[in-house]
C-alpha cells in the first residue's frame, strides 16, 4: 500500500541554447544593431514598427521597407517589477516599458534603468544603453536610461548571449538564445516507494487491483484500468531478456564505450520490461529470451535509484520459449 | 448539421501547490471517477478523447503522453492533445462530434504551474527572436497593459478591485477555490501597478468535461448545455502592433459564435482589468452576471483554466439557473488568443 510519507522530489534544471536562424528581415535588424544602429519596418499602412516585422500585423503582407530610428523614444507605459527573473536584461528592480523610438509609430519592449518607480512616468524620453560588445541579438541594447541624467548607474546584467553567427559578408543570419528554466521535479507516490525500495536493495512492483498486471516501476494509474496501482509485491533481480539493441555508435553523454548492450528485461513475475544493460558476455551471444540477473553496484553507492543495478548478466538458464514473453514485445 | 451538448463537468481543488506528478495522473484520476460517476458513462463509451496541457509548465517533452495512463489507453483509444489550453481541446472534440466523427468525447486540462517558476515560463510564449530572449514576465507585461488602461481613463483603480472584490466573494461559495472572502486592505503592489488581489494566484488543478450529440444529451441529463456557437480567433503576437486595452479577437469570436442575450458569463481573466476589456469586448450589459464561480481570480490551473470556464458555464445550463450561457477563454500572452462558446438549454 501507498504511504502518506512525502514523495520523493528533487530540482530539475534544464537548458538549450536555441540556435534560430534569422531570415532577410531579422537578419537586418540584428547585422544593424550590431553596428550600434535600429532597423524599424513600414507597414502597409505607413506605421514603422520596431523590432521589424517579416508581415504586416493587419494585412499579412510581406514588408520589406526598412527606415532607420532613432535611439531615443518615449515611454508609452510601463509597469515596475521589483523581483527581477533570471535573463531579464536587468538584474535589479527595474522598469519594463513600452517604448515608441523617434521615427517609430510602434512600441518596442525593453527595460529602463531606474531606481525607482518613481523616477519613471508614461512620456518620460529615454535612450539606449548599448552593450559594451554588441552580439548581433536583441540584448546589444542592454537596456534604456533616461535621457534626463542623473539618476541612473550602471545595472548588473543578465550574462551576455552568446555571439551570433555571420556569413561571408558579415550579416548576422543566426541568433543563439540560452534558454534555462529550473523545476522541482516530483515523483509519484508510487514511484517514491519503488525509489525508496531500491535504496534498500529491494525490487518493488505494484499490482494494479483490477486487472491483476504488476508493473515495476510501479505507475500512478494502470494504463488498462486508469486506476492507481496500490497492492506491493517484491520482485526477485532475475529475468528474461525481450528484446534487445546493440549500440554501436558514441554520442554525446554517453558513459560506455561501445558496443554495448541495451535490452528491454520482463523480471519474474513483472507485466512490464524496463530498459537495462546486458554485460559480461559477447555482445553477439545476447538473445530475445536469454535469463539474466542483476549484478549490484557496491552497498556504500547504493541510491534511490535503479543505478544501484550496474547491469544485468546471463545466469546460463534455459532460454524462455517466445510464446511466454511474446505478448510483452 | 447536428448539435454537441456539455453533458458533465468535473474539477480538481485548485491549490497554490499539489504534491503530485507534473503529468497531472493524481489529480486526473478522482475527477475522470467524478465525471464517470455523474454521467454513468463509462470508458468503453467515450470515442474521441482531447486534453490541454504544456510540456514548458513539466519541463519535460512529451509530458503530456504519461497523463494518458489516467485514462487507461490501453486497448488503444482515439486520443489528441493541444499544447494549449483544453477549452481548445473541447473545441476540437466539439469538430469531431459535429462530422460524426464521434458521438460522446472527453475533453481534459491539468498544470501543475507549482513545478517551475510560472512567470517566467510564461515568458517563452512571446516572439522567440526579439521578445522572449528578454524574458519579460507574465506579471509585468500585464502591468504595462494595466497601466494604458489607467492612464487613458478606459478604467480605473476602482474598476480593478470592484472586479477582484466580486470574484473573491463569489468564490466562498465555490469548494474548488484556492482564494475567497474580502479584498484586504493594504494588499501589495507586486507589480506596479497591479496589487495581489489584480492578479489570478499561481495555481495546480485538473478539469474534465464531457460532449455529446444533442440527441444522446436528452438521455443522459435533463437540460444539456447545447452549444449553439463556438469560435476561436488570434490578435498579432506583435505586442506594439496591438491596442492593449482592446481584444479585437474576442469581439470576433463572440459575433461568430452568436453571443447575445447572455444571462451568465463565464470569462478567463486572469488579471483583474483583463474582464474589463473583455467585458467590453463582449458587449455584456450590467444585468449579466459574471463569474458566479469566482473566475480565475479566485484559482487558474494553468491550461485547465478555460476549460474550467465552460464547465462552470455549462454547469448553470444544468441547474436550471440560466438557459443561456457564455464561456470564454484565453491563452497565450495578454489575451492574445480567445474562444468564446455560447451554450443554451434548448436549440
Ligand atoms: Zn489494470
Amino acid at each position: 500500500m501507498t504511504t502518506d510519507v512525502a514523495p520523493l522530489s528533487a530540482p530539475l534544471n534544464i537548458g538549450f541554447d536555441y540556435t534560430r536562424s534569422l531570415g532577410p528581415v531579422l537578419s537586418r535588424f540584428m547585422t544593424a544593431l550590431a553596428q550600434r544602429q535600429i532597423l524599424g519596418i513600414k507597414g502597409s499602412d505607413g506605421r514603422v514598427h520596431v523590432p521589424p516585422v517579416e508581415y504586416d500585423p493587419v494585412t499579412a503582407e510581406p514588408l520589406t521597407e526598412f527606415v532607420e530610428v532613432g535611439t531615443e523614444g518615449t515611454v508609452l507605459t510601463w509597469s515596475w517589477c521589483p523581483k527581477p527573473v533570471e535573463g531579464q536584461p536587468i538584474q535589479q528592480p527595474f522598469a519594463w516599458a513600452l517604448i515608441r523610438l523617434d521615427g517609430a509609430d510602434a512600441g518596442l519592449l525593453h527595460a529602463v534603468n531606474v531606481p525607482s518607480p518613481s523616477d519613471i512616468r508614461t512620456g518620460m524620453r529615454v535612450q539606449v544603453q548599448w552593450a559594451e560588445a554588441p552580439t548581433g541579438h536583441i540584448r546589444d541594447i542592454a537596456y534604456f536610461v533616461p535621457t534626463d541624467p542623473g539618476t541612473s548607474a550602471a545595472a548588473p546584467q543578465a550574462p551576455p548571449p552568446p555571439e551570433s553567427k555571420r556569413d561571408d559578408e558579415d550579416r548576422v543570419t543566426t541568433i543563439i538564445t540560452p534558454i534555462q528554466l529550473a523545476y522541482d521535479h516530483t515523483v509519484s507516490a508510487e514511484e517514491s516507494r519503488y525509489l525508496r525500495a531500491l535504496a534498500d536493495g529491494k525490487l518493488i512492483g505494484q499490482r494494479c487491483a483490477e486487472c491483476g498486471q504488476v508493473y515495476i516501476p510501479p505507475r500512478g494509474a494502470c494504463p488498462v484500468d486508469g486506476v492507481p496501482t496500490t497492492t506491493e509485491v517484491e520482485l526477485p533481480d532475475t529475468g528474461i531478456v525481450t528484446t534487445f539493441c546493440i549500440v554501436n555508435v558514441p554520442f554525446l553523454g554517453q558513459r560506455i564505450t561501445p558496443p554495448y548492450v541495451v535490452a528491454y528485461v520482463l523480471l519474474d513475475g513483472a507485466d512490464i520490461a524496463f530498459l537495462h544493460l546486458v554485460r559480461g558476455c559477447d555482445s553477439a551471444d545476447v538473445r530475445m529470451g536469454m535469463r539474466v540477473r542483476a549484478v549490484w553496484r557496491p552497498k556504500a553507492e547504493w541510491q534511490t535509484s535503479l543505478s544501484n543495478i550496474d547491469y544485468f548478466t546471463p545466469t546460463g538458464e534455459r532460454d524462455a520459449p517466445i510464446e511466454t514473453f511474446a505478448r510483452h514485445l | 448539421m447536428r448539435n454537441a451538448a456539455v453533458v458533465g463537468f468535473a474539477q480538481s481543488p485548485s491549490v497554490r501547490s499539489t504534491q503530485g506528478t507534473t503529468n497531472g495522473v493524481e489529480m486526473l484520476v478522482p475527477v475522470l471517477s467524478e465525471i464517470f460517476a455523474q454521467t454513468g458513462l463509462t470508458k468503453a463509451d467515450i470515442d474521441f478523447w482531447c486534453s490541454g496541457s504544456s510540456d514548458y509548465l513539466a519541463g519535460r517533452a512529451f509530458s503530456f503522453i504519461a497523463a494518458v495512463d489516467a485514462i487507461g489507453a490501453f486497448p488503444p483509444i482515439n486520443e489528441s492533445h493541444v499544447e494549449c489550453d483544453a477549452a481548445w481541446a473541447v473545441y476540437e472534440a466539439w469538430i469531431k462530434i459535429l462530422t460524426g466523427e464521434a458521438d460522446t468525447a472527453l475533453v481534459y486540462g491539468f498544470g501543475k504551474s507549482s513545478a517551475g517558476e510560472l512567470r517566467r515560463v510564461l515568458s517563452l510564449q512571446l516572439d522567440p527572436y526579439t521578445v522572449a530572449p528578454l524574458w519579460p514576465d507574465s506579471i509585468s507585461l500585464a502591468a504595462m497593459q494595466a497601466r494604458l488602461g489607467l492612464e487613458s481613463g478606459r478604467w480605473t483603480e476602482d474598476d480593478m478591485a470592484a472586479v477582484a472584490a466580486r470574484s473573491l466573494a463569489d468564490a466562498t461559495s465555490n469548494p474548488h477555490a484556492q482564494r475567497s472572502g474580502a479584498l484586504t486592505d493594504n494588499a501589495p503592489l507586486i507589480a506596479d501597478p497591479l496589487h495581489s488581489y489584480d492578479v489570478a494566484p499561481i495555481s495546480d488543478g485538473a478539469a474534465a468535461l464531457i460532449l455529446t450529440t444533442e440527441e444522446r444529451a436528452r438521455d443522459l441529463i435533463e437540460r444539456p448545455a447545447i452549444i449553439s456557437g463556438i469560435d476561436h480567433r488570434i490578435d498579432s503576437a506583435v505586442l506594439g502592433a496591438r491596442d492593449l486595452t482592446d481584444s479585437p479577437s474576442t469581439r470576433t469570436a463572440a459575433a461568430a459564435a452568436g453571443a447575445r442575450d447572455i444571462e451568465i458569463a463565464e470569462l478567463h481573466a486572469p488579471f483583474s482589468h483583463q474582464e474589463l476589456i473583455l467585458r467590453e469586448a463582449l458587449e455584456l450589459s450590467d444585468a449579466v452576471r459574471i463569474n458566479p464561480s469566482g473566475g480565475p481570480l479566485a484559482g487558474n490551473p494553468m491550461f485547465a483554466g478555460g476549460l474550467i470556464r465552460i464547465g462552470e458555464a455549462a454547469k448553470r445550463v444544468h441547474s436550471g439557473d440560466a438557459s443561456r450561457v457564455l464561456a470564454h477563454a484565453t491563452s497565450g500572452p495578454l489575451l492574445q488568443q480567445n474562444l468564446v462558446a455560447v451554450m443554451e438549454a434548448q436549440s
